[in-house]
């Protein structure tokens, strides 16, 4: 959607990610705000951005594999976990952070590809079910592989450093992790707009027409697969450096379930519906958190009901948002600036 | 070999519930083509109502047999019609993350009014066991095995014979052709929505009588992918029979992984083994119908 005032003379310039002044305006001051955020905000509220920070990379990364490239993948949270693993071995091998970060980045390539490899036969319903079997099998050796996973019991991950400089703080972490996101979120954006995009967006649209204009389903949709679980890995990395603590039942199938939900409440193929999608799902829990502890005065037995009515309302989420928004929360958003844009002349 | 005897006949046993469930999941697919990911829950939804009513209001079992079966029903139509009829027509994608959504909300009511520590049901069945071929087998999984080939007798026939039944084939082939016939396409998949509930539900109720229940018992529902996906998603003699083999390979696989290699708990994934290959090799398994795409 343009903004009325807006033309263009060349391709090149109506593909621009950011087209008016305006829209460069106000991502540089939410820029300024988030690197000044860290020295305003309390420790909890610093450490629940790098959480929804992590969620972002994981979910504008599945994003771009099922909401682009249109492959339903039940598998995205084995992946990250694959590149929380490889990324805490090769640092547990004394290996500097960026070379472990994109080590564990490269491992969950693979996996995703060894894994995206059905998905040239298989669609719909069928790529689903293999992904599932991929997240169960990978969960499995995360669990069984102890020399390499600790097993059940976990592993420890040191707190990285760049040339001597350690990010053992919240802060800290929380500087990496955003320069991280921007990378991510800024790559992605430019992949949509590139020829493999297209290409992307062709295979989710018909398939078939997009073999008969020449473009190579097994190679595209392994490199959707393989892009995606690059990134996925990269968010598992950081998760592990932030954490200082991996175990197999982060990367179950409920964080699989968890960026999927993220993506469908945000909305499908577009990058700022991943980044509300991850906001919104990350800050449910939270907010059901603080809720609960002001109602806890009143009727104190509701603590022991947090788990179960979390996992109900995050169901519930999902099928109203299925139901009545199927579109996302971009759609809102869209709306409101559109309403805005003419403001005062709305009709 | 008494020791793999032992273990084929514990993978029938766990078969046969797999086939239950998979049946209930086939039953869904074949009318309304939903791939129905609360499968799992919804034989938790009936074990935990059976539960409620014959310990905790002390209703005898027969009654709170047909209770429960009443309250699947239920529970099917308000699934279809609150969840499930606003998403005619959307992508795949929606319809499986409404499904999830929807076992997410099961799974935490149950958990809301139950808790999640085990619960033990009353049993019905006589628990001297029963001797096959030298090995003692309970009667409970006699009657799981039993229950199990009846209900896939019955729908079997009915797909075969009964108008309604040959109606659903028809909604399943074609849903444009089946509404100029006059069959009202809604209620067909209300109704398949009830039997897949009624036969979950009798599915949860014996496993309870098993080995008690407890709020994990939606994980079934994944496990009955590789049974369904092995028999090809629209066959009910495919969902029987897959259930069982996979039941079967699990256990085998499980003892041989242990014996050989020394590795626990190869049960969980080794169905999932299975799928992966199955799905390479022949994705619409033994029994489903090749799907042919034109443009």
């Amino acid at each position: 959607m343009l903004k009325c005032g807006l033309f263009f003379t060349s391709y090149n310039k109506e593909d621009q990610l950011f087209p008016s002044m305006f829209q460069k305006t106000c991502l540089g001051m939410f820029l300024v705000a988030m690197l000044i955020a860290p020295q305003v905000l309390d420790f909890y509220y610093i450490s629940v951005m790098n959480l929804i920070m992590i969620a972002v990379i994981g979910a504008v990364s599945l994003n771009l594999l099922t909401g682009v490239c249109g492959q339903m993948s039940l598998g995205h949270g084995a992946f990250v976990g694959v590149g929380a693993y490889g990324c805490a071995v090769l640092a547990a091998k004394g290996l500097p952070f960026v070379v472990c970060l994109l080590g564990g980045g490269a491992l969950a390539a693979m996996a995703g590809m060894f894994f995206g490899i059905p998905s040239l036969r298989l669609k719909g319903i069928y790529l689903a079910i293999s992904t599932l079997a991929a997240q169960m099998i990978l969960e499995y050796v995360f669990l069984h592989w102890s020399a390499f996973t600790g097993g059940a019991n976990g592993m420890p991950v040191d707190p990285p450093s760049i040339m001597g400089f350690s990010f053992d703080s919240d802060e800290r972490m929380f500087y990496l992790i955003f320069a991280v996101t921007i990378v991510c979120v800024l790559g992605v954006s430019n992949i949509i707009r590139s020829r493999s995009g297209r290409a992307f967006v062709a295979i989710r649209d018909f398939y078939q027409s997009a073999e008969n204009v020449g473009v190579n389903l097994f190679q595209f949709k392994l490199q959707a697969f393989a892009t995606s679980s690059f990134m996925a890995g990269i968010a598992g990395g950081l998760w592990a450096y932030y954490t200082m603590y991996i175990t197999p039942e982060q990367f179950s199938i409920s964080l699989s379930i968890s960026y999927l939900a993220m993506i469908i409440v945000g909305g499908m193929g577009s990058v700022t519906g991943a980044i509300f999608g991850a906001v919104f799902i990350t800050l449910l829990p939270e907010v059901l958190n603080t809720a609960t502890s002001l109602v806890g005065s009143f009727a104190p037995d509701i603590s022991a009901l947090m788990a179960p009515l979390k996992e109900g309302i995050f169901g519930l989420t999902l099928v109203l948002f299925l139901i009545f928004e199927p579109e996302g929360l971009v759609r809102k958003w869209k709306m409101i600036k559109a309403y805005w844009k003419m403001y005062p002349f709305a009709y | 070999m008494e020791y793999y005897l032992q273990l084929i006949i514990n993978g029938l046993v766990v078969g046969s519930i797999y086939s239950l469930v998979a049946l209930g999941f086939v039953i869904i697919y074949k009318a309304t083509k939903v791939v129905n990911f609360a499968q799992g829950e919804m034989v938790m939804a009936g074990a935990y109502i059976c539960f409620a009513l014959t310990v905790q209001y002390q209703i005898p079992f027969a009654l709170a047999f047909v209770m429960t079966l009443a309250f699947s029903v239920l529970l099917g139509l308000l699934i279809e019609r609150m969840v499930l009829r606003p998403l005619i027509g959307e992508p795949i994608i929606s319809v499986v993350m409404v499904t999830i959504g929807l076992s997410s909300i099961l799974k935490s009511l149950v958990q809301v009014f139950w808790g999640t520590q085990i619960r033990v049901f009353p049993s019905i069945l006589p628990q001297e066991p029963f001797i096959l071929m030298g090995l003692p087998i309970a009667p409970v999984y006699i009657a799981a095995f039993g229950l199990c080939i009846l209900l896939f007798a019955i729908f079997s026939l009915f797909f075969k014979y009964s108008s309604v039944g040959i109606a659903m084939r028809a909604t399943a082939f074609d849903q444009q052709a089946a509404q100029s016939m006059g069959i009202g396409i809604k209620n067909i998949f209300a109704l398949s929505w009830c039997i897949a509930a009624v036969v979950s539900s009798i599915g949860g109720i014996i496993l309870g009588n098993i080995n008690g229940i407890n709020s994990q018992l939606g994980h079934l529902g994944l496990k009955v992918f590789p049974a369904v996906i092995l028999g090809g998603l629209d066959s009910l003699l495919g969902a029987a029979l897959g259930g069982l083999i996979i039941g079967v390979l699990e256990n085998v696989c499980e003892g041989l992984a242990r014996e050989l290699l020394n590795l626990g708990g190869f049960k969980e994934v080794a169905s999932f083994v299975v799928l992966v290959i199955i799905l390479m090799v022949k994705p619409h398994g033994l029994f489903g119908t090749e799907e042919i795409e034109r443009v």
